[in-house]
């Protein structure tokens, strides 16, 4: 009984971690099938609480979930072996394709592959830079967002600020955003009261 | 040092990649690239590539290639765990700990704000890569796979593994007889 506890979490964080194709967000379905349709260790509910959780944390998220999952079923080993059996397949896999790759460098075939994947790696980019600003666009509004855009790239990319350094200073800012935009609301609001 | 050096970048990286792993790939190509200069542009698309073609979360796919690149298997665990363990542990405490800051406004607007500057690293990135392409196969054939690539992905929603996959099969096949 003890075993297979350990045994379920590492299948199911392998099964997760191999199938998810895509990156780390779109994983998350597999997770809720394995957590809570397969293996019933919580309700949607919880599920939903955890998500809510990791989305607040930095870094990748489907290594926050995975070991949050272990540890709610067996606690420390358990986050260690749900995230170990979550990332050790792919880490191998990409070490492998990657080194081959480059020992086959030489043949005109093999470049040909890897020139002709660079478009696409470009455009995938391009959608993620687009999503972004879709969000940005979307969270802080038409003004803000474009006044935060052009105020990143002028740190980022004119003054060559590190990023460290501009996303600590948004993030503070962050913090206080909220605030700051309901005072602002509120103050215009009133601005219309006085004029009427 | 190299060890240091690497959980460093890589611990970095993913801290301020608020919202997942994608929103770190910028970050990881700052200190992987600019920063330590352990891979050309070129390799970093490279990399990305086989990254994107394989299952699993991408940012320890990257983490695990420079690891190994710059210092063997150590170098694997390093990064990784670079990668994984500061945030893995932070939830795991603080879920356990305390459940009422995912709903306050503080944690919302941050992760409001990180996102105009991660959208503006990403397009930077996305104009330093199309050079990249460019340089090795020039405009015409870049904005042809482009193109294809973009209808592919956006309007037909082929999953981009399959994209990937078949820009490999049509560049082995068809560009070394085209000739530069």
């Amino acid at each position: 009984m003890n075993g297979k506890a350990y045994i379920d979490i590492a299948a199911a964080m392998a099964r997760t971690g191999v199938l998810g194709y895509g990156g780390g967000p779109s994983v998350i379905p597999l997770f809720r099938h394995e957590a809570v349709s397969r293996y019933k260790w919580m309700s949607d509910e919880e599920f939903g609480e955890i998500l809510a959780f990791a989305n607040a944390l930095p870094g990748p998220i489907a290594t926050k979930m995975a070991a949050q999952l272990g540890y709610r079923q067996k606690g420390t080993i358990g986050a260690f072996i749900a995230v170990i059996a979550h990332i050790l397949p792919t880490t191998i896999g990409i070490i492998a394709l990657l080194g081959t790759l480059y020992s086959l460098k030489e043949s005109t075939v093999i470049s040909g592959m890897i020139a002709a994947v660079r478009p696409v790696i470009a455009v995938l980019l391009g959608m993620m830079a687009y999503e972004f600003c879709a969000k940005t666009w979307k969270g802080l509004g038409k003004t803000v967002g474009l006044a935060a855009g052009l105020l990143s790239f002028l740190l980022l990319v004119l003054l060559n600020v590190h990023p460290a350094i501009v996303i600590i200073l948004f993030l503070a800012y962050g913090t206080i955003h909220l605030r700051v935009s309901r005072w602002a609301k509120q103050k215009t609001g009133k601005d219309r009261e006085d004029s009427i | 040092m190299i060890y240091w050096q690497l959980f460093s970048a890589f611990f970095v990286a993913n801290l301020l990649g608020y919202g997942g792993g994608p929103a770190s790939i910028p970050l990881i190509q700052q200190e992987v690239v600019d920063h330590y200069g352990w891979m050309t542009n070129e390799q970093f698309v490279d990399m990305l590539a086989m990254a994107n073609a394989l299952p699993g979360p991408i940012s320890t796919k990257i983490a695990a290639f420079a690891g190994y690149q710059q210092a063997g298997w150590l170098g694997v665990i390093t990064a990784t765990a670079a990668t994984v363990a500061p945030s893995a542990i932070a939830i795991v405490i603080l879920l356990n700990l305390l459940s009422r800051f995912k709903h306050s406004p503080a944690v919302k607007g941050m992760t409001l704000l990180v996102q105009p500057v991660i959208a503006v690293m990403m397009i930077m990135l996305t104009w330093e890569f199309s050079h990249v392409s460019f340089e090795s196969i020039g405009y015409v054939q870049s904005f042809l796979i482009a193109t294809a690539a973009w209808l592919a992905m956006v309007k037909w929603k082929i999953h981009p593994a399959v994209v990937i996959v078949a820009a490999f099969i049509y560049g082995g096949l068809v560009l070394p007889h085209i000739g530069s």
